[in-house]
């Protein structure tokens, strides 16, 4: 159920696409106004969950320290993961990232006989975790030559360098392979553990078979069936510069690939997905481990009422003048 | 409540393989032995907590008030208004399982709700039904859910599983701290009045007569005026501290647990030594006579209202700046929150060791330091005359009380002060020190006695790093900077590794530290005969 449902969503979507392009020449809707909604929904979405989070305050400074706080000078101070400045805080959350430093300490529990526990090096949700997010970065880099009329030298760079084995025509982008590996380990992952079976949702499983789509079908149109190209550069530099051109016979695996995009970008800002944007706003992580040195102001602070030192001496004055301890009133 | 009688090896048998229900399809099973006892009505009154009544958890109506789902779906929004923290913390989790085997919980009970992820769920399945559209329209689909009387039972339930202790937030990509989410779901049960009364005592104790013991201020002054009979027997040397001296140059504050039950007593003793030695110009105070903030337990509110006595009393009496005794969660309140809280502390100055001439920059705005933080300074100034060998008959480890180690990054002030004052210190297996320290099982207020099982399931993980450093090196002795930690691994140990004893890290200085005029050692700071001094003492 929660695995059929996502993954029965994303086959109605491409069944949608099919039925719409093919059969009911929809292609301005599929290949113009979806698009712009969906990029329209995407900024929106995203600006409204960042504005969202950001109107709550950040009452207190929780960072979670991760390292040696900065103590007495001879004592070294672990910069990164317990920051007390700006600079730090930067590099910590540079390091999380663009590395997955958090997810690089993972480890595994092995319960043995003894009882022994132990936990082992587990570094396969990091390393599929990176390679899938850097080959989608990379990717939709790539992307960006579809939008310029001549190719940036940047994009030149890192296409180059992406096909670097210089396998097969049209030569084998590396990431197209890794992309695809990773997001099938991310769902064999998930299925396979039992643990993270047991807490994964639909909306685990959604975004995982959505972008295995757009990536299978990206790499479809790239390596297998044919699309005219021409007539693709056509359509997105229409998109772009706001003069919106449907050319004839494209081929249905460019909509379906364009569609399952759309999906996801106008899901994006309604999902987890989300997290891309939230990382940056976490307080365990943003913020420096100076609370001593830096008094932190919470902008909703209110009086509250404390038993003060007066009325606790009025409760034991007698029993603290017995004892000898100073009272303010005799 | 039968007595909880269960043996280490039927605790043993643990099921990490979740059951074939759905978790949300799993109603909760409220289990003997693993949760707190209801604070009483009285102790809710005290200090004006709402719904203050007497329940019982086992009883089937919690006798919940009337438009209760509206208190908590409103005290939702206010939540999620004021802290970013849970606004973000509801939205971004992407459910990637590194946290799961993280917790000290998990660990120990197998059961799936005390992976940290699922017990976030707990809270963020309502937040979707309540708060989300896609929640709103596609419910279960969207993982969202009602909330029902038996949502509310499993937040309570599980809530009062978590120490609050930050380790599945070191593993968490984005930082998601259960801690935070479980301070957000003890807001909100606090609004029906869902108190546990191991937390509510102390804290009605604490806010009426200054600490959570409920000792009166002589109790004060005898608890510590005992531990100077005990100080002149082992030294030979009177010490007479002062009480709520006003001009004092510095005001110690402590837990207040070390004053009252073993081993915490030693590491009261232990201060009571070193400064008396160092001539600190000092005062105790009775009124602020409590370090921890058992308040933090359960609302914001409630922790600022019983950290303001410390700011209150040092300005009253004039102090110039505060030193702070050893405790894992009063360090966490006292480093991140109670600057914001009660603040600033104009009134102080920044702290400066009259011994040594350190200035504490990293507390210069909050004038408070941690007691091994001073102490690290002395001995790295030469300022201590130093007896190590008086501590040769132990093996030592250090465990990282989690708010020290995961709120604050005091990490290798401790260690160096232990590395001075004993010559045989090993640390523990690398994924159970430091910022992956692990909770003693019994931290955030649920250090009961009627929640056993849970505690000594929580303390697995730590004890079995215990006994992995006691079979291969013989450590007999596990030092800590933290007074519940002093309590609950004292109970976890004589569980699981019963060999191993508890310290804190001032006893074992007390214990090495050579006094001006002291007799001839041979007692330790336990009474107890120092090695190769066996039969020496003086009968009396």
């Amino acid at each position: 159920m929660k695995t059929l449902f996502p993954l029965f969503a994303v086959i109605t979507l491409i069944v949608l696409v099919v039925a719409g392009v093919q059969y009911a020449n929809m292609q301005f809707l599929f290949g113009v106004i979806i698009p712009y909604l969906a990029v329209a929904t995407f900024v929106a979405g995203l600006i409204y969950r960042v504005m969202k989070w950001a109107s709550s305050p950040v009452p207190f400074r929780i960072p979670t320290t991760c390292g040696q706080e900065l103590s007495l000078p001879w004592i070294k101070q672990d910069k990164l993961e317990s920051p007390s400045g700006t600079l730090g805080v930067i590099g910590r959350m540079a390091l999380e990232v663009l590395l997955f430093r958090s997810l690089f300490r993972n480890i595994k529990l092995d319960m043995r006989e003894g009882p022994r526990i132990a936990y082992g090096s587990d570094k396969w949700l990091w390393l599929s975790g990176l390679a899938f997010h850097w080959s989608f970065l990379i990717i939709l880099i790539r992307h960006f030559r579809l939008f310029a009329i001549q190719l940036p030298y940047p994009i030149h760079v890192i296409e180059s360098l992406d096909s670097f084995l210089q396998i097969g025509v049209p030569m084998l982008y590396i990431t197209d392979v890794v992309i695809l590996a990773a997001v099938t380990y991310l769902f064999i992952r998930r299925i396979t553990n039992p643990l993270v079976r047991y807490i994964s949702l639909p909306a685990d499983y959604f975004p995982l078979f959505l972008i295995l789509a757009v990536a299978g079908s990206g790499v479809l149109m790239r390596y297998f069936t044919k699309v005219d190209v021409v007539g693709v550069k056509q359509l997105t530099m229409g998109l772009i510069s706001f003069r919106p051109v449907v050319p004839q016979g494209i081929g249905i695996i460019f909509y379906i690939h364009l569609f399952l995009i759309s999906v996801l970008f106008a899901y994006f800002p309604f999902s987890k997905l989300v997290h891309m944007a939230g990382v940056f706003l976490s307080p365990t992580r943003n913020m420096a481990n100076n609370n001593r040195m830096v008094r932190h102001v919470n902008p909703w602070d209110y009086p509250v009422h404390v038993h003060t030192y007066e009325e606790y001496e009025n409760d034991f004055r007698e029993k603290m003048k017995s004892v000898g301890i100073p009272v303010e009133k005799e | 409540m039968a007595k909880f009688t269960a043996k280490p090896n039927d605790l043993l048998k643990i099921n990490y393989n979740p059951p074939q229900t759905d978790w949300m399809d799993t109603p909760v099973e409220i289990r003997e032995h693993m949760y707190c006892h209801p604070s009483k009505k009285k102790d809710l009154d005290t200090v004006g907590f709402p719904n203050g009544r007497d329940w019982r958890v086992a009883d089937e109506d919690w006798k919940l008030p009337a438009n209760w789902e509206q208190t908590i779906l409103e005290g939702m929004q206010a939540l999620l208004k004021k802290y970013r923290s849970f606004s973000v913390f509801m939205d971004i989790c992407v459910r990637c399982g590194a946290c799961a085997d993280k917790c000290h919980f998990f660990i120990g009970t197998g059961d799936p709700k005390n992976m940290p992820v699922l017990r976030a769920e707990l809270l963020r399945s309502v937040y979707r039904g309540n708060f989300t559209l896609a929640g709103k329209i596609l419910k279960k689909i969207a993982g969202a859910r009602d909330l029902t009387v038996n949502v509310l039972k499993e937040w309570w339930y599980y809530f009062y599983q978590c120490t609050e202790c930050r380790r599945c937030s070191v593993f968490c990509p984005y930082g998601i701290d259960q801690a935070e989410i479980t301070m957000m779901g003890r807001e909100l049960t606090n609004l029906l009045g869902l108190q546990i009364g191991w937390s509510g005592g102390p804290i009605a104790a604490c806010y009426m007569k200054g600490n959570h013991l409920g000792l009166e201020p002589h109790t004060v002054k005898s608890c510590i005026d005992l531990f100077s009979e005990d100080i002149e027997t082992i030294t030979g040397i009177k010490i007479e501290p002062s009480f709520n001296r006003k001009g004092a140059e510095i005001l110690f504050v402590t837990p207040s647990g070390d004053l009252f039950a073993n081993p915490g007593t030693y590491t009261a003793m232990g201060y009571l030594m070193l400064f008396h030695e160092l001539g600190l110009d000092y005062t105790w105070s009775t009124y602020a006579s409590e370090g921890g903030n058992f308040g933090f337990f359960s609302t914001n509110e409630m922790a600022k209202r019983l950290n303001a006595k410390i700011y209150a009393e040092a300005k009253r009496l004039g102090v110039k700046w505060i030193l702070g005794g050893e405790c894992g969660h009063m360090w966490r309140v006292l480093h991140q929150y109670m600057d914001t809280w009660n603040g600033p502390a104009d009134f102080l100055q920044e702290p400066v060791s009259p011994i040594t001439g350190t200035k504490f920059e990293n507390a210069k705005s909050t004038k408070m330091v941690h007691i091994s933080e001073f102490t690290a300074d002395l001995i790295k100034n030469g300022k201590l005359k130093l007896d190590k060998s008086r501590n040769d008959h132990l093996k030592v480890t250090y465990h990282d009380s989690c708010n020290p180690a995961r709120g604050m990054g005091m990490l290798e002030e401790p260690r160096y002060v232990i590395k001075n004052v004993c010559k045989n210190f090993y640390e523990m297996p690398e994924n159970t020190i430091r910022e992956k320290t692990f909770c003693c099982g019994s931290g955030s207020g649920i250090n009961a006695s009627e929640n056993m099982e849970l505690r000594m399931r929580g303390g697995l993980p730590r004890a079995n790093a215990v006994k992995f450093v006691h079979d291969k090196y013989g450590v007999n002795m596990l030092a800590c900077v933290c007074a519940i930690d002093r309590a609950t691994l004292s109970a976890a140990n004589e569980y699981w590794v019963p060999e191993v004893g508890v310290t804190g890290v001032t006893e074992l200085v007390a214990n090495a530290l050579v006094m001006k005029g002291e007799k001839e050692r041979t007692l330790d700071i336990r009474l107890e005969p120092l090695p190769g001094k066996e039969g020496s003492e003086e009968v009396s």
